[in-house]
C-alpha cells in the first residue's frame, strides 16, 4: 500500500488515479499510524514552499515522512514535494526543508537568459548523467522521454543525488535519487505513459 | 528543450462533445471519456475540455463526465466555460483537473484572477481570451464572441498577467472557423507583450499552419484547435513526426 500524504496542499486526485491505473494500491491519508502501516510513501505538493512546509510541520507529518524514510521506507517527493525533501530553499526568504537529501532550492529565473520563460512549463526531455548508473527510478524508461513540468524554483547543490536533468538553457535538476530517497521535479502522474512508468517503478524499489 | 504543445479541444453539452467528430473506427465519438483517451494515445500534450451546458443539473453531469475523464487521462487537462468564482475553480479542480481557463468571468471580476492565482498558484490559471479587430484595434469579445467589451486586447492581456495568471490562450475570432491559418499578426502583439506561455487558437486548417505559427512565432508555446482534430484532418501523430522534420521541437 502506498501512502499518498495529504497534509492540505494541492490536489491529488490525479495522483491516486495514476496509481490506481497501474494497479497498485493508493491511499490518500494525513493518518501518522495509517501511514507507518503502508510500505511507500508519495509526498505531493503544489503552491507555495514556505506554505507547504509550514502545513507539514503544524501537521506534524514532517516528522512522521523524516522517521519513515529513515526507517529505509521508499518515499517519492514529485514537484513541491521534491524541493521539500532538500535542506532549504530560498522562495521568499530561507526555509528548512526535511534535509533528506543535500541541497537547496532556488529562483529559476537568475539562471536563465532572459528570453526564457518562467515557470519552465510544459514537456521536456530527460538526460540521465553520464556518470552514474541509470536509476532504479527510470528502469522502465529510456534517456530522451519526456515528461511534464510547471515549475519556478530549481533544486541546485543536489552533489551525487541527481539522476536526471533537463534541458532548459542550462540543466535542471528533474530528479534526485539517495539511498530510499526519490524525488522528481515533473510530475509522473501528467506525463503520459512514461510518467505512468516511473511510477511503475517506484512500485518496485 | 521545451516541445511545443499541441492541444485538441473539446466542447461538452450534455454530457458528450458536440461540434461533430468523425472517428467512426472509435464507435462513441461523442464520448468525451472514449475521444480523450483517443487523443491521448495519439500524443496530445495536453487537452482542454470547455462546458458550454447552461442549467445547474447539466453542471453536474460535466463534473462527473471530468470525474472519469481525469481518472484514465494522464497528461494536463484544462477545463474551461462558466467559471466565475472561487467556488467553480474549486469544483472542477476537485475532479480532476491541473488547470482552470478564465474568460467572460475574469472581465466581470478581474480579481478572480488573482485570488484564485494565489489560493491555487499561478500555473492553475489560464486566461482566455476572445479576441477581433475593431477600428484597427485588437478588441476584447466576451460572452463567446458575441459582446464588444471595448478593452484593447493587449492591455488586457499585460493586465491578466500582472494579476497573476499563468499562461493566455488567444482566440482570434477574425481567423476562427476560416481554416486559413492562425492570426499571426495579433499573435506576434499579444507575444511582445507578455512573458508567460502563449498559446495560439483560431484558425488551423492543416498541419503547414502550425509549421508556420511556430516557424514564424517561436515565443508561441502550443497550438489549439478543435474540428481539425475531430474530423481527422490533421492527425496529431502525423503533425507531430512534420514539426519534428521541420525542426520544431516536439513530443514524439
Amino acid at each position: 500500500m502506498i501512502a499518498i500524504i495529504d497534509y492540505g496542499v494541492g490536489n491529488l486526485f490525479s495522483l491516486r488515479s495514476s496509481f490506481e491505473y497501474i494497479g497498485a494500491d493508493a491511499v490518500v491519508t494525513g493518518d501518522a499510524h495509517e501511514i507507518a502501516r503502508c510500505d511507500r510513501i508519495v509526498l505531493p505538493g503544489v503552491g507555495a514552499f514556505q506554505d507547504a512546509a509550514d502545513k507539514l510541520r503544524r501537521s506534524g507529518l514532517d516528522d512522521v515522512v523524516r522517521s519513515e524514510a529513515g526507517r529505509g521506507k521508499p518515499l517519492l517527493g514529485i514537484c513541491l514535494g521534491m524541493q521539500l525533501l532538500f535542506d532549504r530553499s530560498l522562495e521568499y526568504g530561507e526555509h528548512e526543508g526535511l534535509g533528506l537529501t543535500p541541497g537547496r532550492v532556488v529562483p529559476l529565473a537568475p539562471l536563465l537568459p532572459p528570453e526564457l520563460k518562467v515557470p519552465h512549463i510544459g514537456w521536456n526531455a530527460l538526460n540521465f548523467p553520464k556518470d552514474r548508473p541509470k536509476s532504479r527510478l527510470f528502469q522502465f524508461v529510456n534517456e530522451g522521454g519526456h515528461v511534464y513540468f510547471v515549475h519556478s524554483y530549481c533544486a541546485t547543490e543536489c552533489g551525487d543525488a541527481v539522476i536526471a536533468t533537463a534541458e532548459y538553457a542550462v540543466p535542471v535538476t528533474a530528479a534526485v535519487e539517495r539511498e530510499n530517497v526519490f524525488g522528481t521535479q515533473f510530475h509522473p502522474e501528467k506525463s503520459g505513459e512514461t510518467g505512468l512508468n516511473i511510477l511503475r517503478a517506484f512500485c518496485s524499489v | 528543450m521545451i516541445t511545443k504543445r499541441i492541444i485538441p479541444c473539446l466542447d461538452v453539452k450534455d454530457g458528450r462533445v458536440v461540434k461533430g467528430v468523425k472517428f467512426q473506427q472509435l464507435g462513441d465519438v461523442s464520448s468525451p471519456v472514449t475521444l480523450a483517451k483517443h487523443y491521448s494515445d495519439s500524443g496530445a500534450d495536453e487537452l482542454v475540455f470547455y462546458d458550454i451546458t447552461a442549467s445547474v443539473e447539466e453542471r453536474r453531469l460535466f463534473t462527473d463526465i471530468l470525474r472519469e475523464v481525469a481518472s484514465c487521462i494522464f497528461i494536463p487537462l484544462t477545463v474551461g466555460g462558466g467559471i466565475n468564482s472561487l467556488e467553480d475553480f474549486d469544483r472542477v479542480l476537485k475532479c480532476g483537473a491541473d488547470k482552470v481557463s478564465v474568460n467572460s468571468g475574469a472581465l466581470r471580476n478581474p480579481d478572480l484572477i488573482r485570488d484564485a492565482a494565489r489560493r491555487y498558484g499561478n500555473q492553475c490559471v489560464v486566461l482566455s481570451v476572445d479576441i477581433k479587430r475593431v477600428d484597427g484595434q485588437f478588441r476584447v469579445f466576451a460572452r463567446g464572441g458575441r459582446e464588444d467589451t471595448g478593452l484593447d486586447a493587449i492591455e488586457w492581456v499585460r493586465q491578466g498577467e500582472s494579476l497573476g495568471a499563468g499562461e493566455i490562450v488567444v482566440n482570434s475570432i477574425d481567423t476562427d472557423g476560416v481554416k486559413g491559418g492562425f492570426d499571426l499578426e495579433m499573435l506576434q502583439a499579444v507575444c511582445d507583450a507578455v512573458s508567460i506561455p502563449v498559446i495560439a487558437s483560431g484558425g488551423a486548417g492543416s498541419s503547414e499552419d502550425f509549421v508556420q505559427l511556430f516557424k514564424t512565432i517561436p515565443k508561441v508555446d502550443a497550438g489549439l484547435a478543435a474540428s481539425i482534430f475531430h474530423f481527422g484532418e490533421v492527425e496529431i501523430p502525423a503533425l507531430k513526426q512534420l514539426l519534428a522534420r521541420e525542426g520544431i521541437p516536439a513530443r514524439i
